[in-house]
Formats: C-alpha cells, sequence, structure tokens
C-alpha cells in the first residue's frame, strides 16, 4: 500500500527546502502564493494612492468650484487648464475614481492579496493548487492596470460614462465625446475579469483539494470561508460582466447594436447584465472583509468567536441571496412595482445574515480581555462603520424612499460607509494584521494608532455629512453644486467636507510611511507576535518557499482563546498536540 | 491489505497524500469542472442577452436558413460531434495504456476540431460577402458575438489539444497518470456541448 501512487504529487517536505531559485523566479515571476500575494499588495495600493488622488480633485471641485486647484496647473489643457477642472475631466474623474477603487484597489487588495497569501497557509497546504495559473492572474492585472491608466492620456479623455458604464451613454461615443477611452475601460476590465476568474478557480480547488490533516470544514478560519465563497461569487459573477462588456466593446467599434435603441438594441439589458454582476459585486467587496476582522475581532477580545456556525452559514446566506436582488439599482429604471416589491423584500431579507454577523462580532467582544492592537482598533471600527453603512443600505432598498434619495449624495454616503468604512478599514486592520508574517518585521504601533484614529475622525467627517447632504436634494455626479439655487445653503457643508477629505488623504501618508519603514526598520516580528491559533503563525516569518517545513496536523478550531485546555498562554494554535488530542485521520496515499 | 493488488486507474488519480480528504478527484479535474462553471455564465450572459434581445424584436430575425447556410452548418455540428466522439476514444485508449491508439484518436480530434474551424472561417466569408455582417442589425450583432465566441473557444481548445497531442507522442500519458488527456476532453466535450445549444437556437429557431 505505501508504494503506490506517491509519483504523481511530491509532499509539502521537497518544497521546504532552501530557496535557491534566481531573483527573477523568486521575486517578479514568481509561483509561490506569498510572492504574487505581496505583489498584488503593492499594485493595489499604488492604485488606491490612484483613486484617492482623483478623490481629491472631485472634493477640490466640489468644495471650491471654479477656482484654481492649488497644484492643478501640472495638469494638461485637455483636463484642467489653469487648474481649473473642465466639466468633461470631471466626469472622467467620478469615473475612473469608482473604477479604479472598485476594481483595481479594493477588489484586488480583499481577494488578490488576502486570498493568495493566506489561503495555503490558512489550510496548511505548500502553495496554491495551480501556481502557474496564479503567477498568470497577477501578471495579466497588471497590463489590465496599464491599459486603465493609459485613457488618461489618449485623445478625447478617459471614459466618462460614470463606473456602471450605463448605455447609450458608454455606448455611443457621439454622447460623451469619448471614444478610445471608453474602449480601453472595456479592454481592461475584460482583462482584468480574466485575471480574477484564474485566481477564483485556483482558490476554489486549494481549499477544496488541498487542505492539512485535520483541516476539515468547520475548523477552517472564518476568513477562508469568507474567501472561499467569494471565489464563487467571483468565478460566476465576473463572466457575466465579460460578456456584457464585449458587447459594449462590439457596440463601440465593430457598430452592433446591443444597447443601442435605434436598432431596437435594450440599454435596460446593460443594466440588468451590469447589476446582476454588480450586485454579487458588493458582495465580494465586503465577505473577505467580514471574514478577516472575525479572525482579528476573536484575537484582539482573546475569547473563542460567538456562533462560529451561525458565522459560517450568514456568509453562505449573503452570497446566495446576494444573486437575487441586483434589481435594487434599478428602481428608478423603469421597472414593474411589483417586481420592485419582490427585489425590495429580497433585499431586506439581506440584512438578516448581516445583522446575525455583527451580534456576533459583539458578542465575541463581550467579557472579552480585550487588547486594543492596530488590527483590533480598525477592525472594531469596521464592525461600527458596517452597522451604519448596512443601515443605510436598508434607507436605498426600501423602494419608497429610495425613489427619493435615489442619486443623491446620500447613495455616496452609504456606498462610502460600506466600501471605506467597511472594506477599507478592514484591509487596514488586515494589513497590520498579517504584515509581520509577509515582511517578518513589525509596522510602529504608535505611529498605526495615529493612523487609525486620524482616518476614523476625518472618514465620519467627510461621510456622515453626505446623508444630509443626500436627504435635502444634492445630487451626485455634478460638476458646481453653485449652479443650483436651492444647493447654496449646503455649500459650507461641501467645503467642510472637502477640507476633511484633504486632511483624510494626508493622514494616508502616516500608513504609508510606517508601511515602507516598518520593511526596513521593523522591530523583529517572531513567528507568531499576536498570539493566534492560525497554523500561519506556527511557520517562521516570513514562511520559507513551501510555507511548512512539516506538513501541519490540525486538532482544533482557529478561535480556542483563554481555553482552559491551554496551560501556559491564553491561546491554543491549531496545530499544538495535546495528549487528549487524537491524530486526524490522514488520507494514505492511493487509499 | 486492501490496496496490495496492482494499481488500477483510480488509486493514482486523486489528491496528493497526507491531505484531508477533498472532493475525491486531482486537483487539475476539479479545476477544470469549476473553471467550466465560469465559462457556464459568459455564454449565459451572451445567449440571454440574444434571448431578451429577440424577445423584444423578434421582427428584426430573417427565418431560418434565409440568410444562414443552414446544411452547411449541420454538416459542422456532425463534425463537431464526431470529434466528442474520437475524445470519448483517446480518453478510454489512454486507460488502457494504448499509446498508438491514443495517439490516432487525439490526432483525429485535432483535425477534426480544426475543420470545424475552418468551415466556419468559410461560412463567415460567405455572409460578409453576401453583406451581412455584425453591423446588420440585432440579428448580426447576436450571430456574430455569440458563434464567434465560441469558434475562439474551439480554437482555444484545439491548441490545447494540439499541446496534449505532442506530449502525447512523447509517451507522457500512461494508463496510470494521463490527466491532461482527461482533462481536455471535459473541456472539449463542454464546447461540444454549448454548440449544440447555440445551433438550437441561432439557425434552427
Amino acid at each position: 500500500m505505501a508504494s503506490t501512487a506517491a509519483v504523481v504529487h511530491e509532499p509539502a517536505l521537497e518544497h521546504a527546502h532552501a530557496d535557491d531559485r534566481p531573483f527573477i523566479r523568486k521575486y517578479i515571476f514568481s509561483t509561490d502564493h506569498k510572492i504574487i500575494g505581496i505583489q498584488f499588495l503593492l499594485m493595489s495600493l499604488f492604485f488606491l494612492l490612484i483613486g484617492g488622488m482623483l478623490a481629491m480633485v472631485i472634493r477640490w471641485q466640489l468644495g471650491f468650484p471654479g477656482r484654481a486647484m492649488p497644484g492643478g496647473g501640472v495638469l494638461p489643457e485637455t483636463m484642467a487648464p489653469g487648474g481649473i477642472v473642465l466639466p468633461e475631466f470631471y466626469n472622467s474623474l467620478v469615473t475612473m475614481h469608482g473604477t479604479f477603487m472598485v476594481f483595481f484597489a479594493i477588489m484586488p487588495l480583499l481577494v488578490g492579496v488576502f486570498g493568495n497569501y493566506l489561503i495555503p497557509l490558512k489550510i496548511g497546504a505548500p502553495d496554491m493548487a495551480f501556481p502557474r495559473i496564479n503567477m498568470a492572474s497577477f501578471w495579466i492585472a497588471v497590463p489590465a492596470g496599464l491599459i486603465m491608466l493609459a485613457g488618461f492620456f489618449v485623445e478625447g479623455g478617459h471614459a466618462a460614462a460614470g463606473w456602471t458604464g450605463y448605455a447609450p451613454l458608454s455606448a455611443n461615443p457621439e454622447l460623451t465625446g469619448v471614444s478610445l477611452g471608453q474602449q480601453l475601460w472595456c479592454v481592461s476590465l475584460i482583462i482584468l475579469g480574466l485575471s480574477s476568474i484564474m485566481g477564483s478557480f485556483n482558490y476554489i480547488t486549494t481549499i477544496i483539494n488541498m487542505r492539512a490533516p485535520g483541516m476539515i470544514w468547520f475548523r477552517l478560519p472564518l476568513s477562508i470561508w469568507a474567501l472561499f465563497i467569494t471565489a464563487i461569487l467571483v468565478l460566476l459573477a465576473m463572466p457575466i460582466l465579460s460578456g456584457a462588456l464585449i458587447m459594449l466593446l462590439f457596440d463601440q467599434t465593430l457598430g452592433t447594436h446591443f444597447f443601442l435603441p435605434a436598432q431596437g438594441g435594450q440599454p435596460l439589458l446593460w443594466q440588468h447584465l451590469f447589476w446582476f454582476f454588480g450586485h454579487p459585486e458588493v458582495y465580494i467587496l465586503i465577505l473577505p472583509a467580514m471574514g478577516m476582522v472575525s479572525d482579528i475581532i476573536a484575537n484582539g477580545s482573546r475569547k473563542p468567536i460567538f456562533g462560529y456556525t451561525s458565522m459560517v452559514l450568514a456568509i453562505i446566506a449573503i452570497g446566495a441571496l446576494g444573486w437575487g436582488v441586483w434589481g435594487h439599482h434599478m428602481f428608478m429604471s423603469g421597472m414593474n412595482p411589483t417586481l420592485g416589491t419582490g427585489f425590495m423584500i429580497s433585499t431586506l431579507l439581506i440584512s438578516v445574515p448581516s445583522a446575525i454577523k455583527t451580534f456576533n462580532w459583539m458578542g465575541t467582544m463581550w467579557g472579552g480581555n480585550i487588547r486594543f492592537h492596530v488590527p483590533m482598533l480598525h477592525a472594531v471600527a469596521f464592525v461600527s462603520m458596517f452597522v451604519i453603512g448596512g443601515l443605510s443600505g436598508v434607507f436605498m432598498a426600501t423602494t419608497p424612499v429610495d425613489i427619493y434619495i435615489h442619486d443623491t449624495y446620500f447613495i455616496v454616503a452609504h456606498l462610502h460607509y460600506v466600501l471605506f468604512g467597511g472594506s477599507l478599514f478592514a484591509i487596514f486592520a488586515a494589513v497590520t494584521f498579517w504584515y509581520p508574517k509577509m515582511f517578518g518585521r513589525l509596522m510602529n504601533p504608535l505611529w498605526g494608532k495615529v493612523h487609525f484614529w486620524l482616518t476614523f475622525i476625518f472618514f465620519n467627517a467627510v461621510f456622515f455629512p453626505m446623508h444630509g447632504l443626500g436627504a435635502q436634494g444634492h445630487m451626485r455626479r455634478i460638476y458646481d453644486p453653485t449652479e443650483y439655487e436651492f444647493l447654496a445653503p449646503l455649500q459650507g457643508v461641501n467645503r467642510m467636507i472637502t477640507i476633511s477629505a484633504f486632511l483624510l488623504f494626508t493622514a494616508q501618508i502616516i500608513f504609508l510611511v510606517n508601511f515602507i519603514a516598518g520593511w526596513f526598520k521593523g522591530a523583529k516580528a517572531g513567528p507568531n507576535p499576536w498570539q493566534d491559533n492560525g497554523l500561519e503563525w506556527a511557520t517562521p516569518s516570513p514562511p520559507p518557499h513551501g510555507n511548512f517545513p512539516v506538513t501541519p496536523h490540525v486538532y482544533r478550531g482557529p478561535y480556542e482563546f483563554s481555553s482552559p485546555l491551554a496551560v501556559d498562554d491564553d491561546y491554543l494554535p491549531q496545530s499544538r498536540k495535546l495528549e487528549t488530542d487524537r491524530e486526524p485521520a490522514v488520507l494514505p496515499a492511493g487509499d | 491489505m486492501a490496496h496490495a493488488h496492482a494499481l488500477t486507474h483510480d488509486d493514482v488519480m486523486r489528491p496528493p497524500a497526507g491531505r484531508e480528504p477533498g472532493s475525491g478527484v486531482y486537483n487539475e479535474k476539479l479545476g477544470m469542472w469549476v473553471f467550466l462553471g465560469s465559462e457556464v455564465m459568459f455564454f449565459t450572459s451572451l445567449i440571454g442577452a440574444y434571448i431578451i434581445l429577440r424577445f423584444g424584436h423578434p421582427e428584426k430575425w430573417a427565418p431560418p436558413g434565409e440568410v444562414l447556410n443552414v446544411p452547411v452548418t449541420a454538416v459542422n455540428t456532425f463534425l463537431l460531434i464526431c470529434s466528442s466522439v474520437t475524445m470519448v476514444k483517446a480518453f478510454a485508449s489512454a486507460q488502457d495504456g494504448n499509446q498508438r491508439a491514443l495517439r490516432s484518436w487525439l490526432l483525429a480530434t485535432v483535425l477534426i476540431g480544426a475543420s470545424f474551424v475552418g468551415v466556419q472561417v468559410y461560412e463567415y466569408a460567405e455572409l460578409v460577402h453576401k453583406g451581412f455582417v455584425p453591423s446588420e442589425g440585432l440579428y448580426g450583432s447576436t450571430f456574430f458575438t455569440m458563434t464567434g465566441f465560441h469558434g475562439f473557444h474551439v480554437t482555444v481548445g484545439v491548441l490545447c489539444m494540439m499541446f496534449v497531442t505532442w506530449r502525447a507522442f512523447q509517451g507522457k500519458y500512461t494508463a496510470t497518470d494521463h490527466r491532461g488527456v482527461e482533462v481536455i476532453g471535459l473541456y472539449w466535450h463542454f464546447v461540444d456541448l454549448v454548440w449544440i445549444i447555440l445551433f438550437t437556437i441561432v439557425y434552427l429557431i
């Protein structure tokens, strides 16, 4: 029995030897999931910065319309002559801020970075199931990003039809005056979609087939559960967007008529396809955040996560319900009211699993020995900001209310409370939490706390007043609020928001410096600086090529904090064998 | 010792040792099945758009056979179905360890697949010559997009199949390990299945 099939797959041990690959295979065209994760991290932080800079220009125009932007003189005449933003460029700004943030910052940060970095480490695998496809998925994402950037420099400017690319505005170049920019936008997103699909089937296969002995499904960390469900959403939602983008691209280039009404095409079809992708996308952008925050809150509270099974079921429920709610983006598009009611009810249903998760996070913290380390601060901020964003989501989902607040700053406030207050705070939590594992060094905790508090305060100063703006009728995506008489009393709020936004952006420099300084000068982290239970903390920081010197065996779930069984510590790693533990049934070769 | 007997196909094509039992199939096969789920959604977006547009304006579609050359495409459909049969024969030969048969059947699949693409190119050329182009109303838009992307998938399949065939000629596939043959086979049957749906809804209805 022992002599059977070992030839087919090498065991992890052979990988864990000293790594003598040349530099280019080790750090550039690497097949190591950890390097690919860090590559995605650097790429998406770059695009996060770009997206943030676009937001600053937007805010300047809204706070001080018609005034020359400080430093705006560097922009070419076609964008901002004399530092004054042109209306056409403003349309590109809102479009590209959304596009970069959703597709090139938040999505790769959550799925590309932590999917790659955490999945093999946390399930006890030496690498992904398909390391070369993994490498390809990163090196396909890079040209997609470059093509998207190139759009700013082509004739006619960049795409200007909003990040949702509504047809016929996006399909007919005569309507926006943008042709090449919009085509590059389509091409870039089609390529990025391919990259995401390659990543997602890799993640799914890895999680199903490559768990270490004893890592049964209900011992998986919630971050892995969330990434697993997210990968399924990416796998099934991205191709819908790809198909829609291909049709849109053909409308622009080959003269087809999918979304152009003159020949019988249907603009509403674009909206349906886009949001059939777009709503699962919303959960792609929040589920991994929820999962990683669960890990961090249990660690910071030194308590087992409250209601593990219900957390898993809530993730699955959100992932499943997310497919049946896309119509709530289209209440104002001329929908049969009965259908609208259906979409309203299905949308409101999602607040049930979301509330289960929120109460479980609070239940986890309740009575815990809370350690407010930097990741924990960001994680708690995630929960509280997500509650605000979730509650304003209930407003948006309720059709009669939505008809009133549709297309106002209320929606801008809502989506930033879930995407910035939610996803981005979770990303800060996750980056600071796993940074020592990635780089072997700690970020400075004091500056980390300064960054957290400044971000938290100015984030709320920027986005909370937007609820009020929206309720008073301030439209979104407008170029100049002073053009409207009824918005004149609100201009002071707009200016306050703009100044807060600049401070919010400036505060991020602290994070950037801390990130870079920690890489070279941070204190050595040791294998387990947070005293956590996950398998990734049972291997050196940073882990060697192949991750584990010996394939770990798993004896319990990942949240055994303050366990009475752990005599000396208040935590009990998943791979620590107690006398009472039985060896997991290992699947022997060929059996 | 229940497993002391000689190696069988089932023994080898399994997840690596020292793992928690996963899906029970090896990574490449599981990965291909999952990837095909994504492909289903891709064709769903194109076919779904076609159905919605056609129900919206049925008068924009010519009756079957008026514009499209149905007999030629019917023969082409038959060719593609035949290539699925040769694919099955190739896989069976791989399981038997019959190298000569494996190579012949793979080669046959490559040739038939390539001729399918060839006939489609001929069909396109003829249609364009007649003035039926992608910008020709909703009919042209949906026809060229759907059949074009299917043709693209067949082309990719033929290229991958050529790679598998090249490896087969090097003797890389044994009776105990022939994962490449099985995985490309899954993709090939999927592309064939999509064509049967497309042929029905585009050419016959």
